[in-house]
């Protein structure tokens, strides 16, 4: 069963960068109770991101990366000015449809400009055998950065300012504007950093597999999994979820055949939500 | 609880939005804006039904809609798009040549309405529907793709259109007894088995192969009718397998691939999963001697993957460097019909800003052109009359022979055409280039043996 042990370490480095993914939709859900439906073509952009700075400019797909973190930061906070503000305190179908909205925007734009051929970012990292595992450059770094982007959000919530503000937000709005939060800026910003969390998921899945402007789909509904998984508005459990879808991705392979994956994984999503809604790691309600 | 409950329900109607977006199109909801460019001659083509009218006088002209959809989204977009650009190419020559002669002097040209068809099948069966009744259609072509194909061929008989259909290769749309239906493209229950005689050729002594591909009506057809083929050949087929087509992460199944040990992999899918299992077939250096893939190889773009390109063959509907010629024919005792291959690809690339046409171009012009020969051989616009002349057409074009199935079990499938296998070599200089490998008469290089 040598197989076996290279499918699990290959599907638990995929699952931090499905972890990264998560942490974006969770994070939005948690503060402001908004469904993100642009998840999936901002995953896509970030990927689209990566690429264009990788041919265009030459650079090093991990600096663009960091260039795409911003952009999705900015656009993130873009999207909230434009599309869910006003909408924040209505029924949650008009967030489901406005961000529905710019889902179906971005991916109009997108097939217009870069139709729906496949890109490749044509860069390796190359790979080390150890035993009958072939662990991949770009695999074992794509994990470390979302190691280190998970550090660096939960140092951001727990330990600035306006992650304090994030908190107390989720935890209240009505409160925390009592005690002076300006609660729609943190919104905004929340959103924004959902967004970038997206885009540098996709930007690392761009060093890895070839993409297209649809290809951000997939992963949203992961997304979906992973955030009930590691408990709804929970950044930090999205990376444990991600960690587990990963490892059963590449479990499931070895003892049935491969299209089973994603039935067995909706059939988890489905026992999670009856049995234990709150999520794995999920806060108590 | 209750935000918990509401976030439930929310989310289920979600997925099922989502997971129904996933397995059709990426945009349920978006009305089709009728194509701008139909233009008002539609009504002209009823005065075509009297072809052969008393007065000899001035030459007649009659102009013939022809109905189609465009995948201009969703993720049939690219290939369908190199499908119409052939087509409406083939359409653009015949006009400004002056259209069609008919022996009686009628000039037939050619105009077309089309919608998007969102990759949707749905879409594509409500399109056809409103082509083949409100917009009167005279004959269709198909939409791209074997699943699309599929749902219009239904409307198709039902209306009693003529359709020429490419881009389609699943045989299964031609033996449920249609009459009205024939295929440019050769059928998916050949599409491998020439893969299977070059390994053969390259290297008798292999015998474990192994058959992976993505669960679709088109890749599933394929292998299935290459596995019976291969195992008539005496090879051992070790993984028999198939793939989601939304798979990403090619990682454990190639693990299990590399356990099953074949010295040879067939199959795959459609660009997208075809692009990303070469390159981790690559990434983990798999050591397989033949890998062969669907679909993706041919493609121009599939050189953007760089050294995961190199070695990898793949099936061909029509390759620039196939050479028929009025020559072939004769030597093969058809007739030769159209234009040269050098033409087709110079007028194409002067057409389209110098994009290099695929298969799928060549597929779409060959349609067009297909239609055009069997109108001449009908001498008329008639669609029984036209229907005939399909029956009976055996031509050979810069796209290949063609010719098709009469018979009440397969009517309408490709018999005459065949495929081109390509592989992927660096030249001299270090790029990446095309070169046909089979059939043997055809081939332009030899092959990179075993896959590097």
């Amino acid at each position: 069963m040598d197989f076996l042990s290279a499918s699990i370490v290959d599907g638990l480095l995929l699952g931090f960068v499905y972890g990264v993914a998560a942490m974006g939709l969770t994070l939005i859900w948690g503060v402001m109770n908004v469904i993100n439906l642009a998840h999936g073509p901002i995953i896509a952009l970030g990927m689209f991101g990566v690429y264009l700075i990788f041919t265009a400019l030459g650079l090093n797909p991990y600096i663009g990366i960091v260039l795409v973190a911003l952009l999705g930061l900015l656009l993130g906070v873009l999207i909230y000015y434009v599309a869910v503000h006003r909408v924040i305190n209505a029924p949650h179908l008009s967030t489901l449809l406005a961000t529905y909205s710019v889902n179906m925007m971005i991916i109009g734009v997108g097939t217009a400009v870069f139709s729906t051929s496949p890109r490749n970012v044509d860069f390796s990292l190359g790979s080390v055998e150890l035993g009958p595992i072939t662990l991949l450059g770009s695999r074992a770094v794509a994990a470390v950065a979302a190691v280190l982007v998970t550090g660096a959000l939960y140092i951001f919530l727990y330990r600035t300012r306006p992650g304090r503000y994030i908190r107390a937000v989720a935890n209240n709005r009505d409160a925390a504007e009592l005690m002076g939060v300006p609660s729609t800026r943190i919104l905004a910003l929340s959103f924004g950093l959902g967004t970038m969390l997206a885009a540098i998921a996709g930007g690392l899945i761009a060093t890895f597999f070839p993409f297209t402007i649809l290809a951000g789909g997939v992963y949203e509904l992961k997304s979906f999994v992973i955030s009930v998984l590691g408990g709804l508005g929970n950044p930090i459990g999205a990376l444990f979820g991600g960690l587990i879808l990963g490892v059963l991705e590449g479990i499931i392979p070895t003892f049935m055949p491969t299209t089973w994956v994603p039935v067995l994984e909706f059939v988890l999503f489905v026992l999670i939500l009856l049995v234990r809604p709150s999520g794995i790691f999920g806060a108590k309600k | 609880m209750k935000r918990i409950f509401t976030f439930f329900v929310l989310l289920l109607i979600v997925m099922g939005a989502l997971l129904t977006a996933c397995g059709s199109s990426e945009t349920p909801a978006e009305p089709a804006a009728p194509a701008a460019d139909t233009a008002p001659a539609a009504s002209d083509s009823t005065a075509a039904e009297e072809p052969a009218a008393a007065e000899p006088a001035a030459p007649e002209e009659t102009t013939l809609m022809i109905g189609f959809t465009t995948s201009q989204t969703g993720k049939q977009n690219v290939s369908s798009t190199r499908q119409v650009n052939g087509l409406m190419l083939w359409m653009d020559q015949v006009n400004e040549a002056g259209g069609l002669e008919l022996s009686d002097g009628t000039r037939v040209k050619f105009d077309y309405v089309t919608y998007d068809d969102e990759s949707n099948t749905d879409r594509v069966q409500e399109l056809y529907t409103r082509l083949a009744t409100e917009d009167g259609a005279d004959f269709l072509i198909s939409p791209y793709s074997s699943g699309l194909t599929a749902a219009a061929a239904v409307i198709a008989e039902q209306y009693g259109k003529v359709m020429i259909t490419t881009g389609a290769a699943s045989d299964s749309a031609y033996q449920q007894g249609y009459t009205q239906v024939y295929q440019a493209y050769t059928p998916a229950s050949r599409y491998l088995t020439g893969a299977v005689d070059l390994l053969t050729t390259l290297d008798p002594s292999v015998k474990r192969v192994a058959f992976v591909y993505e669960n679709s009506k088109f890749s599933t057809s394929v292998v299935e009718a290459a596995k019976v083929y291969a195992e008539e050949q005496g090879y051992e087929v070790v993984l028999f397998e198939g793939y989601d087509p939304e798979t990403t992460d090619f990682g454990p199944f190639i693990n299990k691939i590399e356990a099953a040990a074949p010295d040879a992999i067939l199959g795959g899918g459609h660009f997208q999963d075809g692009s990303t299992f070469a390159r981790q077939i690559d990434e983990k250096n798999i050591d397989v001697n033949f890998f062969t893939l669907l679909v993706a190889p041919p493609e121009p773009d599939f050189a953007d993957l760089g050294q995961a390109a190199v070695g990898v063959v793949g099936p061909s509907q029509w390759e620039p460097l196939a050479a028929f010629t009025p020559d072939s024919a004769t030597e093969a005792g058809l007739d030769w019909y159209g234009i040269s291959g050098d033409e087709f690809v110079t007028t194409y690339e002067g057409a389209y800003a110098g994009e290099e046409p695929s298969y799928h171009s060549a597929g779409g012009y060959a349609a067009g052109m297909i239609l055009a020969k069997a109108i001449e051989n009908a001498d008329s616009v008639e669609p029984e009359a036209v229907r005939d002349a399909l029956e009976d057409m055996d031509i050979l074009t810069f796209y290949g022979h063609v010719k098709f199935d009469t018979s009440a079990e397969n009517h309408g499938l490709q018999i005459g055409h065949s495929m081109v296998y390509i592989q992927w070599q660096e030249d001299a200089s270090g790029n990446l280039a095309k070169q046909v490998l089979w059939p043997l008469e055809g081939a332009t290089a030899d092959s990179l043996y075993p896959k590097p």
